[in-house]
């Protein structure tokens, strides 16, 4: 094997410190600040770490490429040149109507098909985006593809170019299995720390690779399953009260009934 | 006047809408076959895992026969407890050391030959750590678009989920002949096995290989309850200010209430607590009796995890903190006084 090549699926979403507008049954995302979503923002964190860890020529896998991928409107290019100046080599946006959001069974389809072109065998990606929360296309695209899949990983290690021992959060813990490549890794928050691409950074990105393309170039035509029927804002929890001391705050805990 | 108008123009809309809905319901079925349930429950070492039963709950909702599925070693006596839970019809169980961990690799491949046996609509798991592997590669190996961690059920296709991190509650309509699904288990409180009569049968075993290999395992250990079903929750965050004090202030109060210990993102990624103590959006979603926070600002990441709970309490010293927006009772003060205190006078 001549590698590692990593296909890294990276989404924009609603900044994660916003909270999302409700109009006319649809989530109003006009005017609002997108990012990446930080679950990929690891991803790509990682997979830069894996290359710099196995620079050295004893290194057990060596990484051969790191290939961002977008599915989304014109602006998920902003996102594409986020992680090149992160540190993936090169990046490709599969353009989508604005208004269109793929569902996870289409974007594995779509991502499916992409690594079978770019001949990817590790996809490291985000365990859920946190717009949508349905955490579905990681493991979707390793049953597609018939790969291993290790999801919620909080750490991932390389034993060998065929190998990796990787640790997963579960409830109640974490456990550790051993996969072979080529395989789906799904991130967790406490697989690292983002780094912040900086400016020097951001411009050489500006010059790296990265390839546009959509649907209908691919050959791929992807029906919706799914029919969104309304979408609300959750029954607003009706204000409390404050008490001015430990007493106040038993006499009412017991008086709601919680006590 | 013109308001007025424009209501009527909105409501005629709105009954088109409606009966263009309608006129779609006998297209679905006229091909539709008859609805049953299979629900996958959860096991580990050989003891069936109760809140996996959430699957079931949801599974009544929806009517139709139930039947649910358990692999692993030793499953059979897993399979005869979990037929005591009145309503599931039949349990199928695969006793097989190859499945005892839950690999998704070969574990979707034994569902999916069980589901296409069975012929089942509706596939059902809880939106736990072993559903959200699982179910996705599932629902791909059945070309299928899972619907996840969903809140409520509106009809055999229509279902309530919870986004952006619960600030925003959508309600899909799937069009797939086999609706592969993940519950929230706060959402639909597990069934418990009592007087049920369910037949326990063997389900197929296509022997898919996988070359996943499970190594270890490190639990955390505890006697208080599991933290995603308890019915009083105390959790800690950044206001804790370091383990030691975590560990001083909250078992203590958790004992006295007898509650489970949670703590918010920022006293995890602080390593006050565990990981697996986190409660949000990237944690677990907890809907106690009682929610008592301390220390914790509200973030909405974490308010996403907590905000069903019955009745929040939180002790905060800032007055300002957005947890006072949900909480039913707030102290402000310094909860290395008011905890402390809270946990003698409760105790008495």
């Amino acid at each position: 094997m001549s590698g590692l090549k990593i296909l890294v699926p990276v989404k924009r979403v609603l900044d994660y410190a916003l909270k999302p507008r409700i109009k006319s049954n649809k989530i109003d995302l006009t005017g609002q600040k997108q990012s990446l979503n930080p679950f990929d923002e690891i991803a790509i964190e990682e997979a830069v770490r894996l290359r710099d860890r196995h620079t050295k020529k004893t290194s057990p896998a060596a990484i051969a490429s790191i290939t961002a991928i977008s599915l989304g409107p014109a602006k998920a290019a902003d996102s594409l040149r986020t992680a090149l100046a992160m540190g993936a080599d090169n990046a490709i946006h599969i353009l989508t109507a604005e208004d269109v959001d793929l569902e996870p069974l289409s974007v594995a389809k779509v991502l499916a098909h992409i690594v079978k072109e770019e001949g990817s065998n590790v996809v490291l990606c985000g365990k859920q985006t946190i717009s949508d929360d349905s955490a579905q296309t990681g493991p979707m695209l390793a049953g597609l593809l018939g790969w291993a899949q290790v999801t919620q990983i909080a750490a991932v290690k390389f034993v060998d170019g065929e190998t990796a021992e990787v640790t997963r959060e579960v409830d109640g813990g974490n456990e550790t299995l051993k996969a072979k490549v080529p395989m789906v890794l799904t991130t967790d928050l406490r697989l690292n720390e983002p780094r912040y691409a900086t400016l020097p950074n951001i411009m050489k990105a500006k010059k790296k690779p990265l390839k546009k393309t959509n649907l209908a170039d691919l050959g791929l035509e992807l029906a919706p399953r799914m029919r969104n029927v309304k979408v609300e804002e959750p029954p607003p929890r009706k204000g409390g009260v404050k008490v001015e001391d430990v007493d106040g705050m038993i006499a009412k805990l017991k008086e709601l009934g919680a006590l | 006047m013109l308001s007025t108008r424009s209501t009527t123009v909105l409501r005629q809309a709105r009954f088109q809408f409606r009966s263009s809905l309608f006129s779609a319901t006998p297209q679905f079925t006229s091909y539709a076959r008859l609805l049953s349930s299979l629900a996958i429950l959860e096991q580990r070492d050989g003891k069936l895992n109760g809140s996996s039963l959430a699957a079931v709950t949801a599974a009544q909702k929806l009517g139709g026969p139930i039947h649910a599925f358990v692999a692993g070693a030793g499953t059979k006596a897993v399979a005869e407890e979990a037929a005591k839970v009145e309503g599931i019809e039949k349990i199928l169980y695969v006793d097989s050391a190859a499945y005892d961990k839950g690999l998704a690799e070969s574990f979707a491949p034994l569902v999916v030959e069980n589901i296409k046996k069975g012929g089942y609509t509706h596939v059902l798991a809880g939106h736990s750590a072993f559903g959200k592997n699982l179910m996705p590669r599932v629902a791909a190996l059945l070309d299928s678009q899972g619907i996840s961690d969903i809140t409520a059920i509106e009809g055999e296709d229509t279902f309530v989920r919870p986004i952006y991190a619960g600030n925003a509650i959508l309600t899909v309509q799937s069009q797939d002949s086999i609706k592969i699904i993940t519950v929230r288990g706060t959402a639909f409180p597990a069934a418990e096995p009592t007087s049920g009569t369910a037949t326990v049968e063997e389900g197929v075993d296509p022997k898919d290989a996988t070359t996943t290999e499970w190594l270890t395992e490190n639990l955390t250990k505890s006697d208080r309850p599991e933290l995603a079903s308890a019915g009083r929750v105390v959790s800690g965050g950044r206001g804790l200010k370091s383990k030691e004090e975590f560990d001083r202030i909250m078992p203590p109060l958790a004992d006295a209430l007898g509650a489970a210990i949670g703590a918010s993102r920022a006293a995890v990624d602080s390593g006050f607590a565990d990981n697996s103590l986190q409660v949000g959006q990237t944690g677990k979603n907890v809907a106690p009796q009682l929610y008592l926070c301390a220390g914790i600002s509200g973030a909405i990441q974490h308010l996403a995890g907590m905000k069903d709970s019955k009745v929040i309490a939180a002790i905060n010293k800032d007055p300002e903190a957005p947890i006072f927006q949900v909480a039913d009772v707030g102290l402000v003060g310094d909860l290395f006084d008011k905890v402390p205190e809270l946990t003698e006078k409760l105790k008495q």
